[in-house]
């Protein structure tokens, strides 16, 4: 074992998971926050912290110099990169190695190759992972654009090749409609990413979002089972689950295959995800891109398998061998997750950043909540809204429903507005408990119900 | 000729610009119509503008870009 002491380049709910598989490593974690977050409870847990810069994110937790400098003074041998921030930065796994510090995800140029959203899908297609139609690559000539348009068939996704969580991406119905949004499309990805690429992929209408967790050391790769993540809003998660249970078991083998086959191409190492979108109408499904990263989602697939998977990609990094086999994992029941944002859902989602008063946190069998809170707490409004997770496990769909009903019951968290009641009024939602959902599903549900989501109990008369 | 102050009614990170290669909204000097914009703050990756409710010049302005503000910090003096 190489790694005593990781140091923690994020914030949060995930640095707090992250110190917890740290500290059950027998490792020590470290800390690295910006000045807003001298506070936070990742700072109050971990064995040591250290201030990396001031609040905005660009100057503190995207500051990667600092980050290596922080890392290398207190002594630590490895980064976790979390998720968002510098997690999917292959420049940035390429400096910490040069650093002479170990990187906790696969190395720079696994993802420079999968964060690029034109190869990634080059690298899907030569592992025979089933693409959504669309260009081969960069479109080179904005031109001959439109008669590859046509033999996808409309409508079409112009996509940017820098892009990502939804950002990015534009639909055109008709030839005419394509022929004025990508010039415009290129145009915003060059000012925004830096980089004007661009390609196409067939929109699917009506498709549900299935993604597989997979584990790799390099020469051994096994699959972690599937999430559906349908219920977005702004291409934004906010309720996922393991297993998928809208696939046949034929599916649901040929799409978890598949993810290995792409892991096993590209030799990754670490935990990441390959996601695909699943066209109910037709069975087909379809990859749509890989994160390098530990996801926010992963606890879902923890419940129903017993593993740890924040765990399980130290070690990797560590240099181990993967301490699982294909046969060790065995999906047991249903778990479901909500994402506990600091936004108001009566309001049109408001970000809320405020003052915690007393909070109640729920627990008993099945029932984990990874959070950042503490009575007193003061959110900043400095970063994303995410305040934690709330993650059910049962022996079935059904009963998985009513523990998180119940779960939410007992969950308050006083002076804070937050999503809780949008995850309430989904888990009574007829077309949410019997699993009749897709990507496009949440949001017309919301024009419709957004106005009828009270806030929480203790708001109430 | 009197002095008003624009606060910000969120906390967040003020910003100067629309984004950061493009100028500035207002600089010191330049005139200023009521719901002219004079920044952005970004709160929890949601940006609201900040507009001028006054008619005036731009005296100065009390936060750098990109810099973090608190509610009821006053972002610009305006000479009215």
């Amino acid at each position: 074992m190489k790694i005593r002491k990781i140091l923690i380049a994020n914030r949060g709910e995930i640095a707090v998971r992250i110190i917890r598989a740290a500290r059950t490593l027998g490792m020590h974690a470290v800390q690295a926050h910006s000045s807003a977050d001298a506070d936070s409870l990742a700072v109050r847990l971990a064995d040591e912290a250290v201030e990396i810069g001031p609040p905005p994110a660009g100057k503190s937790y995207l500051n990667g110099q600092a980050i290596i400098e922080a890392a290398l003074q207190s002594g630590a041998q490895a980064i976790h990169p979390g998720y968002g921030f510098l997690a999917e930065n292959a420049d940035f796994a390429d400096a910490v190695v040069a650093a002479g510090l170990i990187f906790i995800g696969p190395d720079g140029n696994t993802i420079r190759k999968m964060g690029d959203k034109a190869s990634a899908r080059q690298a899907a297609a030569d592992a025979g992972v089933p693409t959504v139609p669309g260009s081969d690559g960069v479109l080179t000539d904005l031109g001959r654009a439109v008669d590859i348009a046509h033999q996808i068939g409309f409508p079409v996704m112009i996509k940017a090749t820098a892009g990502g969580g939804g950002r990015g991406i534009r639909i055109a119905h008709t030839a005419e409609e394509f022929a004025q949004l990508a010039p415009q499309a290129a145009t915003e990805a060059e000012a925004a990413f830096g980089d004007g690429g661009l390609y196409l992929e067939k929109l699917i209408a009506r498709s549900r979002h299935i993604e597989v967790q997979i584990l790799g050391d390099g020469t051994r790769f096994v699959h972690c089972h599937e999430r559906e993540c349908s219920l977005q809003r702004r291409r934004q998660k906010v309720w996922e689950e393991a297993p998928a249970t809208s696939l046949s078991d034929e599916t649901r083998a040929e799409l978890c295959d598949a993810a290995v086959a792409l892991a096993a191409s590209v030799g990754y190492r670490g935990a990441g995800t390959v996601e695909f979108l699943y066209d109910e109408a037709s069975g087909e499904f379809y990859f749509i891109e890989m994160n390098t990263r530990i996801q926010v989602e992963h606890p879902v697939t923890e419940a129903i398998l017993g593993v740890d998977l924040v765990a399980e990609m130290i070690r990797i990094a560590d240099g181990e061998p993967l301490s699982l086999t294909q046969n060790d994992l065995k999906p047991q029941g249903h778990a479901i997750e909500i994402r506990l944002n600091a936004e108001d859902p009566a309001n049109n989602f408001m970000p809320f950043p405020g003052q915690l008063g007393e909070m109640n946190i729920p627990a008993g069998p099945g029932i984990r909540f990874d959070h950042m809170l503490y009575p007193g707490y003061l959110v900043p409004p400095f970063y994303d809204s995410l305040l934690g997770k709330l993650i059910v496990h049962a022996p079935d769909r059904s009963q998985a429903l009513a523990r998180l009903k119940a779960a939410l019951a007992e969950l308050q968290l006083e002076g804070l507005k937050t999503t809780a009641p949008l995850a309430a009024a989904l888990a009574d939602d007829p077309d949410v408990r019997s699993g009749a959902v897709h990507t496009n599903w949440l949001e017309p549900w919301l024009d419709s119900h957004a106005h009828t989501l009270s806030q929480q109990k203790d708001d109430l008369p | 000729m009197s002095k008003a102050e624009i606060r910000t009614p969120l906390p967040g990170i003020f910003y100067r610009k629309p984004a950061p290669d493009e100028p500035r909204f207002k600089n010191p000097g330049d005139k200023v119509a009521v719901g002219d914009v004079i920044g952005l703050v970004e709160v929890m990756k949601t940006f609201t503008q900040i507009t001028s409710d006054v008619e005036g010049t731009v005296l100065s302005f009390l936060v750098e870009d990109e810099e973090a503000v608190m509610p009821g910090q006053v972002l610009v003096e305006i000479e009215t």
